[in-house]
């Protein structure tokens, strides 16, 4: 008993995964956007709509081409973040340099665009996306019933978001991302290729993006407003871990998603609110979010 | 002895207030011809809209900072609005001023955790508690969820004014949309709001000369949320509902794309950028979602190409400042 009234245990159980699932996109895409901010200093307002197309792309590789899942794993990010790469080098070098805000408004036209777009096609709603034969059914874990698709999200998000940090933090490669988002002239004089590296950066975040949707499909269905509907959640989460460090919106994102199941459990009707009131207690308590470092600015 | 008399100055005004003049009365001009010549529901929802527009614009224009969430004190406004016009039963400027009232308190709240972060986080900030409070509107039993509050009464304006007669309704549409205009016009040009645009300049600066930064920061946001909710309630009046489309996160970004079309930092910009923007949304309404794609186009465009917006880029080509 609790708060006057009776939670199952399959019920709380159930919950949790769900949290977990969705920690696990607010995870891939807040970690996404804090490379690009990193590298960029753009707050990736088409994040949600690359979430979107990732997912549309998966669809479109298995009814156009025929491409399974696994296939549509690999192929849709890299497609995606082709695509993110692309805009990189047309649209936004135009504006390197100028206020952050800039950013901001043009990749928040770019979502309107890309998004704008589906819906003219797909309308509202929703398309559905099988889930790939070997990972259909589900399995007894003792105290409840794993579906193994949704256990293989929980794991692979996971796997993805160490191998990023480890990239980032622990490689050659990510120690010249990280000179280089320190001091852009410095490391070009050193002869790395910085503008390639700003657009291989942006088109990996997009791609991460894109990932995300593919893993998210069979579960929420395809729709071209799924990326709207999460993008404010993942600001949230981005805000509530600040932007500092990677490890630290991959944390946040996943504990924010166990704390919307737990409270889907104890107080639905806040569960949609509840990742905004943490966002404002944090912002009394630790402005600059709980793992990052210095003010805001 | 002989009065000696000074010549009367050929000019009494200077550029910029003779500028300032002919754009002020070109608007006026346009406000009395507008429902002449197009439908008077359409302008006076204009109205509210381009108030709307002008209230985000002293943000964002003078103190430099990008509220992406201002649809909740719209929208919020709104919703008292028409909760106490139709269920309290008062009159509407009193409806009204509950409407402006929950926007100001709300911007107290919000604006005053928001300004501890600056630039980007403080756009995301503002995004995340627009969502906060668009969840809250979908939830709170008083707005109806997804019917919204329907069949707002006019009523009788002071007690004796009747608002549903279209011309009277008009007038006093009017009248609130120049109030508010006046307010943003006196604010800016105050002391005030010259230190507003040292904060947006140089804010460390602005620090160093001793002035507390985040008073000033949160009053403005406190004076802009009042005036997005004033607009918000006269809204309700005029199109006698309230509903979540003027919550949602849609209405965030089409004021701030009225904004940047119109020129941000102009005077009238905000108010060109609505008159565009709402009646593309009215004329192109058969279109569906390419209006979306239009407005992110334009987004784009603007970013990329023209920076000052309209009024910013015509007021540069004729050397005026307006």
């Amino acid at each position: 008993m609790f708060l006057g009234h009776a939670i199952s245990m399959p019920q709380l159980y159930g919950q949790l995964l769900i949290g977990l699932i969705n920690g696990s996109f607010y995870a891939l895409l807040s970690l996404g956007l804090a490379v690009i901010f990193g590298m960029l200093n753009i707050v990736n307002f088409a994040h949600g709509a690359f979430y979107m197309v990732g997912a549309f792309a998966a669809y479109f590789l298995l009814h156009l081409a025929g491409v399974n899942y696994w296939g549509a794993l690999v192929l849709a990010p890299l497609i995606v973040g082709a695509i993110g790469a692309i805009m990189e080098r047309t649209l936004l070098k135009r504006i390197a340099g100028l206020d952050h805000l800039y950013g901001l408004l043009l990749t928040f036209g770019l979502a309107l665009v890309i998004q704008g777009l589906f819906q003219n096609y797909f309308g509202a709603s929703g398309l559905p996306y099988p889930i790939p034969p070997e990972l259909q059914g589900a399995r007894n874990l003792g105290f409840m019933f794993l579906p193994n698709y949704r256990g293989w999200v929980i794991v692979f998000s996971a796997v993805v978001c160490f191998a990023t940090w480890f990239l980032i933090e622990k490689t050659r490669l990510g120690a010249y991302l990280r000179a280089a988002t320190e001091n852009p002239t410095l490391v070009r004089a050193f002869g790395i290729n910085v503008p390639l590296m700003i657009t291989l950066t942006y088109g990996f975040g997009v791609a991460l993006a894109a990932l995300a949707g593919v893993l998210a499909a069979p579960i929420n269905q395809v729709r071209p407003g799924m990326g709207a509907d999460i993008i404010a959640v993942v600001f949230a989460v981005v805000v509530i871990g600040g932007m500092g460090s990677i490890l630290g919106s991959i944390l946040t994102g996943f504990a924010l998603g166990v704390i919307e199941g737990l409270t889907k459990v104890f107080y639905p009707e806040a569960s949609n609110t509840v990742v905004f009131v943490i966002m404002a207690i944090v912002l009394l308590i630790r402005p600059s979010g709980l793992f990052g470092r210095g003010r805001l600015t | 002895m002989s009065v000696k008399i000074l010549p009367v100055p050929a000019t009494r005004f200077t550029r910029e207030e003779r500028d300032a003049g002919v754009a002020f009365l070109v608007m006026l001009a346009l406000i009395v011809v507008g429902p002449f010549v197009a439908y008077p529901f359409f302008v006076m929802q204009m109205l509210c809209i381009a108030l709307f527009a002008c209230a985000f614009n002293l943000l964002i224009g003078y103190v430099g900072l990008l509220s992406f969430g201002h649809a909740m004190f719209l929208g919020m406004a709104s919703y008292v609005g028409a909760h106490a016009a139709k269920v309290w039963g008062l009159e509407p400027e009193l409806a009204i001023l509950c409407g402006v009232a929950s926007a100001a308190a709300l911007g107290l709240v919000t604006g005053a955790l928001a300004i501890r972060s600056q630039g980007i986080y403080f756009a995301m900030i503002t995004v995340a508690f627009s969502q906060m409070i668009y969840f809250f509107c979908v939830e709170a039993p008083f707005t109806h969820g997804e019917d919204g509050i329907q069949s707002v009464p006019q009523g009788f304006a002071f007690g004796l004014i009747d608002l549903s007669k279209p011309s009277l309704l008009y007038v006093f549409v009017a009248a609130i949309f120049l109030v508010g205009f006046f307010v943003v016009y006196r604010t800016i040009n105050s002391p005030f709001g010259e230190i507003l645009k040292a904060i947006r300049e140089n804010e460390p600066r602005a620090i160093s000369l001793g002035y507390r930064v985040a008073r000033y920061k949160l009053a403005a946001f406190v004076l802009s949320a009042s005036l997005a909710g004033l607009a918000g309630a006269t809204k309700a009046i005029v199109v006698q509902n309230a509903s979540l489309t003027d919550v949602s996160f849609s209405t965030s970004g089409e004021v701030v794309l009225m904004t940047l079309l119109g020129g941000m930092g102009t005077l009238y910009g905000p108010v060109v950028g609505a008159i565009v923007v709402v009646s593309m949304e009215n004329y192109l309404a058969q279109f569906g979602q390419w209006v979306t794609v239009i407005q992110g186009a334009i987004f784009v465009a603007c970013v990329l190409l023209f920076r000052r917006g309209i009024v910013g880029e015509i007021g540069k080509a004729i050397g005026w400042s307006i």
